[in-house]
């Protein structure tokens, strides 16, 4: 992990750079939240209301769209472009229901802002579809019931398809702290446990999805 | 307090039709080929896929979003509110405060609303007092923050241990007690106690606990005209439809509430809030859609909680195991309303064993906090956290198994309704003995009494029991269940399916007595416009109430589809019956015809079948039962707790679906968990009164380190041919009850001390631990 986030350029072009080179994995995703917590020192200061361009690969398919600097990716996923799969259940980074994958790690959706996205690959649960087709991950939480009222289910999905993007294979306490960061109030955590184990089993029989 | 007469909690206030009975009895099912196996939700595909649509998740043409300005302090007086900058903000459509122009439109009046929607004297921290519509959140947040309000703040008083003192602060005029306390007695509890070979007293206390279901409170407002829809998260549309049009006071006719998917509730969302009036105002104002979703804080601070619970009990037994006398004292808050602050929460001291003396008293007082709602199981699991050790004290004190003390104390009937009517079935006794057989009681007993005591880790095993005095559904509730000629099937029901599973469950009913695919029956659910009345999904009372209804309803167009048949055939209806969704004749096996290829039934193009909920038994009490089992871990130098298993024995009368029955199970032991070891409301009493950790990383939800990692569940089914037509009794809320009462046995067993308080996190316990020590 080489790559100095106070390199010069603006946020959206070193943030990019960025995201591509570190790769997968859950410690690269840990070590990426704390880095950019940092201010950036470069930042241009914009009114609030001043819309900024930005183009996100957003489920495989590239979508420029204006947005305030201030919208979260959360925000602008759900009630600008209509992906309400991505849901909110706190906006502040502690629930993870917003889950989505950026280049294949998982993240917190509400605590990423759009502008930031700039470039980066966003999948959400709706893009874990193949056309009206459950993925793997899905379809394993159907077969082991892992899942009550479904609000936080598309977080915890995202969260375990990433898990596995990097750990194929995962044990349970892999697993278990796959999932550590998704908040599940129905208590449904055994389930879904078992449906990770389920998605390996499918993703190894039936490939990539 | 007499459990029958009063109204069951979650229908305070809720005008209820009669529904008519249904004209025939229907048996309960002998064996069944879809009832009680393991079949996916019906739903699933929704919830998995993304495209479910929640309240939250809905965006509509034109709409604008709410933001909520709520008072920062405990305990304040508006003075005044100027809403002039926050108007002049780019995006701003309406504010609305108690100082609005419109102060008729802001005067709406409900239960649930309590004074005033905008309050100017606010007793609790997250009082409403002004709102914003604007294009986005950002900008309803940006005006909010615009508002300038002028507060006279006043003395708060945080903690109902020290509100009932002579100078504690006044939170009503009237006093800080709610009412005189509640009480309750049978026999004589003194010569009760002198009876007994020992007696025990113990002071217990659980935490108040916070529903935050994960989708946030919040409706969706629409106006057409007069004619309003409402989007909301509720468990009960039509109690939404019946507050809001109090609140604003329409006609039913006028309001139509929508909840297809909500994100949970737990009794949180029973009713209408606030919020939802908020939304109908502003929409009315701006002549737009408005969507109002809370925030997270917010939910922490005022849509609910389970009260703290302060009790006392003292109990008596003899060498024998059998109890001679029992005597609670118990004190709680629902913040700063009257909000069932002690609401059931002696209930199981006085029912749950046999014993002939008993005597309770409550006490429900205010505080300057958040008023509470019902949670899973109103005041059980605390009533449980006291009653269950206490159990488990008295057995190591006779040298008793504490499961043996327990199956020594079943009760045949209800000791403490009118007339002590009989159970139609008790399956406490099988939910202890094949629970503590499947969970291997006597050898993990024994195992971890026996274990080494080098070095920090020990274990313990406990158990703990309980009932649950609803949990028997009830009329009113109708259903329609229509065939299409093709032979498919729709189902009609307000109920909402909260998480429980409860569209699949009905589902799999039709599909019973249909003889069709539970997956391919087309659901309508949920909706005062379109649906048929079912009460609010609460109580553990939706399948029992439903299912029969449906199973009524299914009943019905089966009827009408085969006396087309006869007519079309030209035999008698009696030889006719269904079978693997075909007609088939008793008189000759030949005959099989398919519903579709009956020319009558392609004439009708649809049967409609209705079903009503029959009554329940006359002079029976209906309740599910439980026992839970765990082993835990404990480090005595850290006081960290590591649950290794837990098991949950249950008698909630017939398995209806096997994977959602399982996964109530395994929810309310993971609540449960929450509740007893990592939950806790912490107010600032000595300075500034406010709630300090009112957000997920302060405030501990179990995450998935915290559960052990499987989790038994033993369904147990006494065959309750009395209770209704499925058999059927509740899951949800005896899921949760006995579970931190088991966990704080087990780490007795394990570690010699005796936790009083929830929670059991290691600061407390290693604190406990030390004191053990002497240090």
């Amino acid at each position: 992990m080489t790559d100095d986030p106070k390199a010069p350029g603006r946020k959206g072009v070193s943030r990019r750079g960025f995201l591509t080179s570190v790769g997968t994995g859950a410690l690269s995703a840990v070590a990426a939240s704390r880095i950019e917590a940092e201010p950036t020192e470069r930042a241009e200061l914009l009114e609030g209301e001043e819309l900024s361009k930005v183009t996100l690969i957003l489920n495989g398919r590239s979508r420029q769209l204006l947005v305030e600097p201030r919208w979260s990716l959360a925000h602008v996923l759900r009630e600008e472009l209509g992906l309400t799969g991505t849901k909110v259940g706190c906006d502040r980074g502690e629930c993870g229901a917003c889950t989505v994958l950026v280049n294949d790690v998982p993240r917190y959706a509400c605590l990423m802002l759009a502008v930031e996205a700039e470039g980066a690959r966003i999948e959400t649960v709706e893009g874990l579809m193949e056309g009206e087709k459950l993925g793997h991950t899905q379809q394993a939480f159907v077969e082991k019931d892992a899942l009550q009222c479904g609000y936080c289910t598309s977080g915890q999905i995202m969260a375990v398809d990433g898990m596995l993007r990097s750990s194929p294979n995962p044990s349970l306490d892999e697993i278990r702290q796959g999932v550590s960061g998704n908040l599940c109030r129905c208590g449904a955590y055994a389930h879904i446990f078992a449906a990770a184990e389920r998605a390996a089993e499918l993703k190894r029989e039936g490939g990539a999805s | 307090m007499t459990l029958d007469r009063e109204r069951p909690y979650w229908l305070e206030g809720i005008d209820l039709p009669d529904t008519p009975s249904q004209d025939e009895d229907i048996e309960p099912w002998d064996e069944t080929k879809v009832v009680g196996k393991p079949l996916p939700r019906v739903d699933a595909y929704e919830r998995v896929s993304g495209s479910a649509v929640y309240s939250a998740d809905v965006v509509l043409p034109r709409m604008l979003y709410a933001a909520i300005l709520r008072c920062p302090y405990p305990h304040a007086e508006v003075k005044s509110v100027d809403t002039g900058a926050a108007e002049k903000l780019p995006g701003v459509r309406a504010v609305l405060s108690a100082f609005s122009p419109e102060d008729a439109a802001t005067r709406p009046h409900s239960e649930f609303i309590r004074e005033r929607l905008f309050n100017t004297h606010c007793r609790y921290e997250g009082e409403t007092v002004a709102a914003v519509a604007a294009e986005t959140p950002y900008d309803a947040w940006d005006a909010v923050r615009a508002i300038e309000v002028e507060y006279e703040r006043l003395p708060f008083v945080s903690d109902e241990r020290e509100a009932l003192e002579p100078d504690a602060p006044l939170v009503h005029d009237a006093g800080n007690r709610v009412a005189e306390p509640s009480t309750y007695e049978r026999g004589d509890v003194e010569a009760g106690f002198a009876q007994a070979d020992v007696v025990l007293e113990q002071e217990y206390r659980s935490e108040c606990e916070i529903h935050t279901p994960m989708e946030p409170h919040g409706a969706v407002a629409k106006w057409d005209g007069d004619q309003l829809t409402v989007w909301e998260s509720t468990q009960g549309v039509f109690n939404v439809q019946s507050g809001v049009a109090s609140a604003l006071g329409m006609q039913f006719s006028k309001v139509r509430v929508i909840g297809h998917y909500m994100g949970g509730g737990f009794g949180s969302k029973l009713s209408s809030g606030k919020y939802t009036v908020i939304a109908a105002l502003l929409a009315k104002k701006t002549a737009r859609p408005v969507k109002c979703v809370l925030t997270r804080e917010e939910t922490f601070l005022a849509v609910g909680n389970r009260p703290p619970s302060n009790m006392r009990l003292k109990a008596g037994v003899k060498r024998d195991g059998t109890l001679t006398a029992m005597q609670f004292w118990g004190t709680g808050t629902g913040g700063a309303y009257r909000a069932g602050g002690t609401s059931l929460l002696d209930w199981l001291v006085r029912d749950l064993y046999t014993c002939p003396n008993a005597k309770t008293e409550t006490t429900d007082i205010y505080i300057n906090a958040g008023p509470a709602r019902p949670f899973r199981a109103p005041g059980h699991p605390q009533c449980a956290w006291a009653l269950e050790q206490m159990m488990d004290a008295l057995a190591v004190e006779i040298g008793m198994d504490p499961i043996e003390l327990r199956l020594k104390n079943i009760p045949a009937y209800s000791q403490a309704r009118e007339g002590n009517p009989p159970y139609t079935t008790t399956g406490l006794k099988e939910c202890l003995e094949e629970g503590a057989r499947s969970f291997g009681w006597t050898e993990a007993r024994e195992r971890s009494s026996a274990a080494s005591a080098d070095g920090p880790m020990r274990r313990g095993v406990g158990v703990a029991s309980c009932l649950w005095p609803y949990g028997m559904g009830s009329p009113p509730a109708t259903a329609i269940v229509k065939l299409y000629s093709d032979g498919t099937v729709n189902l009609n029901t307000g109920a909402a399916d909260i998480g429980t599973g409860t569209k699949t469950v009905l589902a799999m009913v039709v599909a019973e007595e249909l003889g069709v695919d539970p997956g391919e029956v087309q659901i309508e659910n949920a909706d005062t416009g379109t649906t048929q009345f079912a009460g609010a999904s609460g109580g553990s009372m939706t399948v029992p109430s439903e299912a029969p209804t449906v199973r009524a309803a299914a009943i019905d167009v089966k009827h009408q589809l085969l006396e087309l048949a006869a007519e079309e055939m030209n035999v008698a209806v009696s030889t006719l019956y269904l079978k693997d969704g075909k007609v088939q004749s008793t008189a000759d096996p030949e005959v099989e015809r398919e519903p579709s290829s009956l020319r009558s039934l392609g004439r009708r193009r649809m049967l409609t079948g209705v079903g009503h909920r029959a009554p329940n038994p006359a002079g029976k009490v209906v309740n599910p039962f439980a026992a839970q089992f765990c082993e835990v871990e404990v480090n005595i130098r850290t006081g960290e707790v590591n649950v290794l298993r837990f098991l949950g024995a249950h008698d909630s009368g017939r398995v209806m679906s096997l994977l959602t029955y399982k996964n109530q199970v395994v929810g309310g032991i993971t609540m449960g968990i929450g509740f007893g070891m990592t939950e806790a409301r912490v107010l600032d009493g000595d300075q500034t009164g406010k709630m300090v950790n009112k957000n997920w990383h302060d405030y501990k939800l179990p995450t998935a380190l915290d559960v052990p990692p499987e989790v038994e569940c033993v369904p147990v089914d006494p065959g309750d041919r009395e209770a209704n037509n499925t058999g059927a009794k509740g899951i949800g809320e005896p899921a949760t009850i006995p579970t931190a009462a088991a966990v704080a046995n087990a780490v007795f067993h394990a570690t010699g001390v005796r936790m009083t308080g929830t929670p059991i996190n290691p600061s407390r316990l290693v604190e406990a631990l030390a004191a053990q020590r002497g240090e």
